[in-house]
């Protein structure tokens, strides 16, 4: 096949590409389900997912949903996170806390978190603090060790230049090790929030009154695949937001990392 | 400016793992002098450098500059390593001026000195780029200019063209003879290349390995006044070949 340079640029950018593997499922999708072949319930058209979607706009159950959603993963995230990047700094730097904390981390880290679940509920019962605890033993422990390899890869000659140019404590940490490690953090960050929004699905599938999670549990029990379908795409849109959002700030505070 | 290193040891680990790296080093630096220390691998150079940084401390003997014990690092003390020493997410400017806010100093002087030595270095059209769009001799004269920004008393170059390649590396080294004529600055520096440190150096030590030990020192009275006409001329390639001799002799006695 011959194809014209414009062309070919247009096909080689990244984005046309991807936009255009995601098409292709979705006219599979729509070619299989218009066909008649396969029993509706088992699999729902395009159609019937939209018309699923915008009838629970119309309610507001979807909005007051993902809110509940994002709220918990974004509160037990954040607790993770700015618990994660002190610790894991300390354990960076200094050897001491690092032998003392790291077994006992790294033994915890490969406890899969959905096995805490009916511990926190008896602990806390069924409202938001054991979701939220969930999302925080999901992420912290991989977050502070992750956070600790990087600040143990900064250059040993980093930190001696800053120590004979007068440099001395906190200024060392505020002024090189933090902005060396700055892009690594926000890449753990990104790829352990993925863990975190799967976390919630799976607490709200167990017990939940609202939340993305919880909706896909109720079209289980009327067998409504359509709504399933619904909240499956919008949990993962959701998700490539975030994914994005972070990206993006990370190309923008980082410019020099790239 | 007056560096006296005195009976220095220096050896790293304890018990049955402790290995004596130097043994019984001693020289003195006064201003403006440019001092080379050559010696093989692991002849202890860079542990000698940064004993007189303060980033170790001597297993025995002492170090003082201007009568004061060296102790810990500081300012008075520039450093040049070989390489991976920009910040690479600082300009060459903002890297140029780091050791100076460090300090705290105010914006005007800051700015003023950081134009002013990067004028030095010959790098005043590279002051808003990033480490990684420098070559590498630009990110060492980088490195040289944050040095000496903070107006170091004596500034240690660990090797610092030893990642370079040869047509840079000799264009670094008049650099730096120019530098060293027109500033006056009192340096120590490291290399393994003697030709390196016959052409800027008025005091060579030649270090010897297992344990690390200064085996012998020249001083080199040569006309510097063009180091391309020097490389080539006859009573520079002699000693040149003297000095080594002296080196292969002191690696074929550990075979
Ligand atoms: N922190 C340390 N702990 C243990 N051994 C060390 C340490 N630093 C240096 N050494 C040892 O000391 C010896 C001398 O090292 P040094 O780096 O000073 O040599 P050098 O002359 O600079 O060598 P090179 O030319 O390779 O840079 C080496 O055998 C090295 O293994
Ligand atoms: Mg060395």
């Amino acid at each position: 096949m011959v194809w014209s340079p414009p062309l070919r640029r247009f096909f080689s950018h990244p984005w046309v590409l991807g936009v255009l593997g995601i098409l292709t499922v979705f006219v599979a999708w729509w070619l299989v389900t218009s066909s008649g072949m396969v029993d509706k319930l088992f699999l729902p058209g395009p159609r019937a997912v939209w018309l699923a979607g915008s009838d629970q706009f119309q309610q507001g159950i979807l909005v007051a949903d993902a809110v509940a959603s994002v709220r918990r993963v974004f509160l037990g995230f954040m607790i993770s996170a700015g618990l994660a990047l002190p610790i894991g700094i300390a354990m960076g730097t200094n050897r001491k806390i690092c032998h003392f904390l790291e077994p006992l981390m790294a033994l915890i880290r490969y406890m899969p978190a959905p096995a805490f679940i009916p511990l926190l509920i008896i602990y806390f019962g069924l409202e938001e603090l054991p979701k939220v605890m969930l999302i925080f033993i999901g992420t912290f422990f991989f977050n502070t060790l992750m956070i600790m390899d990087a600040v143990k890869f900064v250059p040993s000659e980093l930190v001696e230049t800053a120590l004979t140019l007068g440099g001395r404590g906190l200024p060392i940490l505020t002024r090189v090790v933090a902005p060396f490690i700055a892009p690594q953090v926000l890449d753990t960050y990104r790829i352990n929030m993925a863990s975190a929004w799967n976390l919630v699905i799976v607490a709200e599938l167990v017990a939940a009154n609202e939340g993305l999670g919880k909706r896909i549990s109720l079209a289980q029990r009327f067998l409504r695949t359509d709504e399933i379908f619904f909240g499956l795409i919008v949990i993962g849109l959701i998700g490539l937001i975030i994914d994005l959002g972070f990206r993006f700030l990370m190309r923008r505070a980082c410019s020099w990392a790239n | 400016m007056h560096l006296q290193v005195s009976q220095v040891s220096k050896s790293f680990g304890d018990g049955r793992d402790c290995k004596l790296v130097l043994q019984d080093i001693s020289f003195e630096l006064v201003s403006g002098q440019f001092m080379a220390l050559v010696g093989s691998s692991g002849s202890g150079k860079s542990t000698v450098m940064r004993l007189i940084a303060g980033l170790e401390q001597p297993s025995e003997g002492t170090i003082h500059l201007d009568g004061e014990l060296v102790q810990r690092p500081g300012s008075d003390r520039g450093m040049v390593f070989q390489k991976y020493s920009l910040y690479p997410w600082l300009t060459a400017a903002q890297n140029v001026a780091f050791g100076l806010s460090l300090q705290g100093r105010g914006k005007a002087e800051i700015r003023e000195r950081t134009s002013y030595f990067l004028d030095v270095v010959g790098l005043a059209d590279a002051a808003r780029l990033l480490p990684r769009e420098l070559s590498g001799g630009m990110q060492q004269r980088v490195a040289i200019a944050r040095a000496l920004a903070t107006e170091p008393k004596v500034l240690l170059l660990d090797e610092p063209f030893g990642a370079l390649d040869l047509q840079i590396r000799e264009s670094m080294q008049e650099f730096l003879q120019d530098l060293w004529k027109t500033t006056g600055l009192t340096a120590l520096l490291i290399t393994h290349d003697i030709e390196e440190a016959l052409l800027l150096a008025g005091t060579v030590h030649i270090m010897a390995p297992r344990p690390g030990r200064i085996v012998h020192s020249v001083d080199v009275r040569l006309d510097r006044s063009d180091l391309r006409h020097l490389r080539v001329s006859q009573p520079f390639l002699e000693l040149r070949e003297e000095l080594a001799g002296r080196l292969r002799s002191l690696d074929g006695s550990l075979l």
